[in-house]
């Protein structure tokens, strides 16, 4: 596989067309926007909680970027429906830890499902950032619904 | 044999082959293929000629300047100052001491800023006071600037009360002299703007503004950044009054920058950094600053990188800067005509027909700039990719990044070429054409 199709998986280019989750999300509990000035990409996820619960009812993103960090906004709508915050965090540490390997070490796939095509981008570290775009405004989204609910 | 060429001819090919062998970077390989290095307008490339008068300098005759009384203090006192004399010829200036070394343009941009910040202050005592502003005032610029000559000038009018103004752009990113003339007025008191912009290569009509300006009374700051490298710059035909510009986009080094400004207003500006080297007489309740330019030169210079930028020139020179110019806009013309030809490219800037530099940023549809500038890199194509610190004019073009391609003296053809066959895989590859 060349360097180029390393970093752009066809897992990547798919859900860079499919985006999942971008558009509005009624009654969201939280929300956060978050920039890369590098680039000028940019990203507002959105979060709701099931009542009464830490647990994620629904997630969605609006913004434009990159299809790196499109894909990654896309891939975290499909994995963070359904989790707690808590575990929401501890899987934004662990795709953090993978996209900083420099391309080091076999990814858990068990854990890390779809976010593994990341693990390419991780080599490319001007992208990074890209792929963490939507995750680190999931953190701080998800954080904020809990200290609101 | 001796050949006669027309100072106004395009480079040819073998010429620009023997350029290029001077440039020891563009040598190498990137990701497997010759490097083909089109982020001039970001950051220019060093030939050997410049890299090896900045080492000679300081193997032989480095030290602080304008002080102590050795051979070596002697030595880079002379060299600084002549370097400086070399730069004042190559942009026309009066005088060498019109010549202000900075860190880069954005440095030489806040300095007059800030300049004017603090004459509105009341420092710099009566001959400062024509620069004085505030409330009601007016600080005019265009959409279409790099931050460096717009967020310098936000601040400037937040410190002293005066309103900022903009010209704005039409959809193609360009703006008309009749736009800009038309909100200059007895309440203008700076206009800034860019010689030649480093999104859409459109070149400013800047005399036409300067003669609106000058009837009202403003001063006159251009940011020569994409043009002092690129084409003759004369800034007394020209006719305005301050200009910035940074070494490491001509061909010299980092770290090294100039302000030109008119001799009297540069005398009467009070300094934005305040120091050593650009006293007369401190006492511990006042200062009694140095004419221009040394009042604005605090602390220990840049002296290897002033010698360098030098030798820059003067490779300039050796081309001449008709030829650079004439050059540039034939491969922008290359890079044109390609771009039309590939379905769902747009470019921004000038249509086709008016003068513009040898920068083309474009945008492709459906794929964002950064994919097309990691696509293009893994072909050793290197362009640029972002809002090339121009976010309002990206925010008004309706786009949030777009690619660039900028040449230089060393941009062969075949560099063009190569851009312009992988620009037409693109969509392919990010199935953007389905």
């Amino acid at each position: 596989m060349s360097a180029l199709d390393s970093l752009y998986q066809q897992v990547i280019l798919d859900h860079a067309k499919a985006r999942h989750g971008d558009g509005e999300l009624p009654d969201a509990d939280a929300e956060h926007f978050e920039r890369n000035p590098t680039c000028g990409d940019e990203i507002t996820v959105r979060v709701r909680l099931e009542p009464g619960t830490d647990r994620i009812a629904g997630l969605a993103w609006q913004g434009d970027g990159c299809s790196i960090s499109m894909a990654s906004a896309s891939v975290l709508t499909d994995m963070a429906v359904g989790r707690t915050v808590p575990e929401l965090l501890a899987l934004t540490e662990e795709f953090r830890t993978m996209m900083r390997s420099r391309g080091a070490g076999e990814p858990d796939e068990d854990v890390l499902e779809d976010l593994v095509a990341f693990h390419g981008v991780s080599k490319f570290v001007m992208r990074v950032k890209c792929g963490m775009l939507a995750w680190v405004a999931a953190e701080a989204a998800a954080r904020e619904a809990t200290t609101r609910s | 044999m001796v050949t006669v060429v027309a100072p106004n001819q395009p480079l040819t090919e073998s010429e620009v082959e023997a350029i290029k062998r001077d440039f020891p970077i563009l040598q190498q390989e990137v990701n497997g293929f010759p490097l083909a290095y089109l982020d001039s307008g970001a950051t220019a490339e060093r030939p050997r000629q410049v890299l090896d008068a900045e080492r000679r300098f300081l193997e032989h005759d480095n030290a602080a300047v304008h002080r102590g009384a050795h051979t070596l203090a002697a030595l880079s006192t002379d060299a600084y100052e002549d370097a400086r004399a070399t730069v004042a010829e190559f942009v026309g200036a009066a005088s060498p001491s019109e010549v202000v070394w900075t860190a880069n343009a954005t440095d030489a941009l806040n300095l007059v800023a800030y300049g004017i910040a603090n004459a509105s202050r009341g420092r710099g005592g009566p001959d400062a006071e024509r620069f004085r502003i505030g409330p009601g005032d007016e600080v005019l610029v265009t959409e279409a600037e790099h931050h460096a000559n717009l967020v310098p000038w936000q601040e400037l009018a937040a410190l002293t009360g005066a309103t900022l103004r903009w010209v704005p752009v039409a959809d193609d990113g360009t703006w008309t002299a009749e736009d800009a003339v038309a909100l200059v007025s007895d309440r203008t008191k700076v206009v800034a703007f860019a010689h030649v912009s480093n999104v859409t290569g459109m070149v400013a009509p800047v005399s036409a503004v300067v003669a609106a300006a000058h009837a009202h009374g403003a001063l006159v700051v251009l940011d020569a950044c994409q043009s002092a490298p690129h084409r003759p710059l004369d800034v007394q035909a020209l006719g305005v009054d301050f200009a910035a510009f940074s070494g490491h986009k001509m061909l010299g080094p980092n770290g090294i920058g100039v302000l030109w400004g008119r001799h009297e207003l540069l005398d009467a500006l009070p300094p934005f950094r305040t120091g050593g080297s650009m006293i007369t007489t401190v006492t511990m309740e006042h200062t009694d600053f140095m004419p221009a330019p040394e009042r604005f030169e605090a602390g220990t210079q840049p002296v290897s990188q002033a010698v360098a930028l030098a030798e820059a020139v003067r490779y300039l020179q050796g081309i001449g800067m008709e030829r650079v110019r004439a050059h540039e806009e034939h491969l922008a013309e290359r890079m044109l005509t390609g771009l039309a030809a590939i379905p769902g490219i747009h470019v921004v800037g000038p249509p086709a027909g008016v003068p513009r530099s040898g920068l083309v940023s474009f945008d492709v549809d459906g794929v964002h700039a950064h994919d097309v500038s990691q696509y293009l890199d893994a072909q050793g194509i290197a362009v640029r990719s972002g809002h090339h610190c121009a976010q309002p004019l990206h925010r008004r073009l309706g786009l949030v990044a777009t690619s660039r391609a900028s040449t230089y003296v060393y941009t062969t053809e075949q560099d063009v070429d190569r851009f312009l066959t992988a620009v037409g895989e693109v969509r392919g590859y990010f199935g953007a054409t389905a």
